[in-house]
């Protein structure tokens, strides 16, 4: 253990005896002490060590004479450390050499409320900038397109379809087969209560083909594909890679996130199509197994049930998701900062985005398809 | 608009900025930035971390946008250039970045092969050969078809440089090209840079506070300085640590050994 014994020789003297194992681990010892006898008066005009004592040590005597050093400094009293070694006078002398430079030290007072609501708001303002001028880029990039004039790599497009088509698949197939299971659990034990099982097979194939097909899918995606998005083009911009196309004469919307866009929004219909064959499937699946009622009766009610118009709608609405889901991951991935836990943010800040914009693009057409009787 | 300092020594020149100014929202990191790069130049902008010489590059290749002044390649303003002009006047440009910036997701056959691709019309297996050869002037014969993660830092700061070099730019510009290398490793590259300078008479923007390397290629420099936010020396760096006067930057050319 460390010891420290602190003597007045005579009215003139201080002297500090260390004696035992200074380690970190043994915790710091206070140089209040110290300070204490430095206050006594009258004050001594000199501090001394003895060291002879001492055993092995580390930083936690550095940090004493360190705190010893700066009390004796304040009080204007001579420091005598020629006692110790000479490897110690100069990790001390090295510890004070240089003063705190004025301004250096980080100002670790909140502001104001009213300043920091203001930065907020401010800086929601520069976002939704920021938003409009990737929207009006994409929209450019988007007329190049239907130019034929766009600029991208081709083999990148087909890339991504296999990324965020065939890929997604299995997720897809196991979450939809579920959702058909449940809704077909939740109607049945109502259904079952007029003897009306066979409808279990209207419920479930409705909801598949307007809502859950696409929306299941879209969640899915955004939470694989559109944060994959962010942390790509996030890195990408942490290591300079966007700074290179951008030097190199490439668009960034047109090189970049085009493809992206248009691989999901060509890819969401046909797993929305899939997921909702597979999660009809899933419905069946209890409708036989449970309700007691047999496949070609199920798939009868079904195809009876089931309009075209509603599996259209569908199909169209995922398109639109698609879209939101990769404008959403390319504009986080952006507007990322050049870190690591930055990309982690666009990352975070992607799902969440695409969540919100899903769920009020569902809602938007919730009320459109009423209104326009769909 | 008449180009007062070209008249003096005969020299062409390259790059001309004029009061240039660059801010990062309301805080000024330099100011009043005049200074020309001639052709033919080796031209190093020293000064110390921190000091804003990466983001007076990133001003010089559009990047950033000036708070005030203007940049001028060739005579014509790059900084009020519409954004067409402006990637006409950057295709003379090759830039290294710092880390290399190879584009990951590609081999480095592709990384060089991008470029000749989309400036030029040349047929697949022609960019394939133009990309070998422009692999095989950095040393990197034969790694064609290696991803940029596969090959080590030294080797994709080179590989960096062939990709810089891919469409014969006039102008390239190099930000800290010996950082991360080890001392032989930043030796050839310097070798390598001289010797592309003399080979095909391009000009040559450093970027850089190594000062073996500053010394050994540097024909002009500026050096940026912290504490007067602008730059305080111009000249050849061999003749500014012989003739400077300012604390500041002697200390700076000697690693503060001589103050």
């Amino acid at each position: 253990m460390n010891q420290v014994a602190i003597d007045r020789v005579d009215s003139d003297v201080l002297l500090i005896r260390l004696a035992g194992r200074w380690e970190l681990r043994n915790g710091l010892a206070s140089a209040a002490a110290v300070e204490t006898e430095l206050r006594r008066v009258p004050p001594p005009s000199r501090v001394a060590f003895d060291a002879q004592e001492l055993g092995l040590w580390d930083s936690s005597l550095l940090a004493f004479l360190a705190g010893v050093s700066a009390s004796c400094r304040e009080r204007g009293v001579a420091l005598d450390a020629t006692a110790l070694s000479t490897g110690l006078h100069n990790l001390l002398d090295l510890a004070v050499a240089v003063p705190e430079r004025a301004g250096a030290r980080k100002e670790l007072s909140t502001p104001p409320y009213l300043e920091r609501l203001g930065a907020r708001a401010l800086a929601v303002v520069a976002e939704g900038g920021e938003t409009l001028s990737f929207l009006g880029s994409m929209t450019l990039a988007s007329v190049q397109l239907v130019r034929r004039n766009a600029r991208y790599r081709a083999s990148d497009l087909w890339l991504l379809i296999q990324q965020c088509g065939g890929e997604a698949l299995p997720i897809v197939t196991l979450i939809s087969f579920l959702v058909g299971v449940i809704l077909a659990f939740v109607g049945a034990v109502q259904l079952k209560q007029f003897g009306a099982q066979i409808y279990v097979a209207n419920l479930v194939g409705v909801a598949m083909t307007r809502e859950m097909g696409a929306l299941m899918s879209a969640i899915l995606m955004a939470g694989r594909t559109g944060a994959s998005f962010a942390a790509e083009l996030g890195t990408m911009k942490v290591t300079q890679e966007l700074d290179a196309f951008t030097t190199a004469g490439f668009s960034i919307p047109e090189f970049l996130v085009l493809p992206r866009v248009m691989a999901l929004v060509l890819m969401m219909p046909l797993l929305c199509l899939y997921a909702d064959f597979v999660g009809i499937l899933g419905g069946a699946t209890i409708g036989v197994g449970m309700l007691d009622l047999s496949w070609t009766m199920y798939i009868g009610q079904t195809t009876h049930a089931v309009r075209l118009g509603d599996t259209v709608g569908g199909l169209f609405k995922s398109a639109v998701y698609g879209g939101l889901i990769a404008g959403a991951g390319c504009v986080r991935g952006l507007q990322a900062g050049s870190s690591a836990s930055a990309v982690g943010r666009a990352a975070t800040s992607a799902v969440v985005t695409s969540m919100v914009a899903i769920i009020v693009a569902c809602g938007v057409f919730a009320f459109l398809f009423y209104v326009l009787g769909i | 608009m008449a180009d007062e300092s070209a008249a003096g020594n005969g020299a062409t020149p390259c790059i001309t900025v004029r009061d240039l100014t660059m801010a990062y929202g309301s805080f000024v990191l330099m100011r009043d930035m005049t200074f020309t790069v001639n052709q033919g130049d080796v031209f190093i902008i020293m000064g110390g971390s921190g000091s804003g010489k990466s983001t007076l590059l990133r001003h010089l290749i559009g990047l950033n946008q000036p708070a005030h002044g203007s940049i001028h390649y060739e005579g014509q303003n790059f900084t009020t250039a519409d954004p067409e002009q402006r990637l006409r006047m950057l295709r003379n440009v090759g830039v290294l970045f710092q880390g290399g910036a190879l584009w990951s997701a590609m081999t480095l056959s592709e990384n060089i092969g991008l470029l000749l691709e989309e400036h030029t019309d040349l047929k697949p297996v022609e960019i394939r050969q133009v990309a070998a050869l422009k692999l095989g002037l950095v040393g990197l014969k034969g790694f064609e078809d290696y991803y940029p993660s596969e090959i080590s830092g030294g080797m994709q700061k080179r590989a960096g440089l062939a990709r810089a070099m891919a469409l014969d730019p006039d102008i390239l510009f190099f930000d800290e090209p010996s950082a991360g290398l080890d001392p032989i490793s930043a030796r050839r590259l310097d070798e390598l840079i001289l010797n592309l300078r003399d080979s095909l008479g391009i000009t040559v923007v450093v970027v850089s506070h190594d000062l073996a390397s500053i010394f050994a290629i540097g024909t002009h420099s500026i050096y940026l300085d912290m504490p007067s936010r602008t730059i305080t020396a111009s000249g050849p760096p061999k003749e500014l640590l012989a003739r400077t006067q300012d604390p500041t930057l002697r200390s700076f050319l000697t690693r503060g050994e001589n103050p």
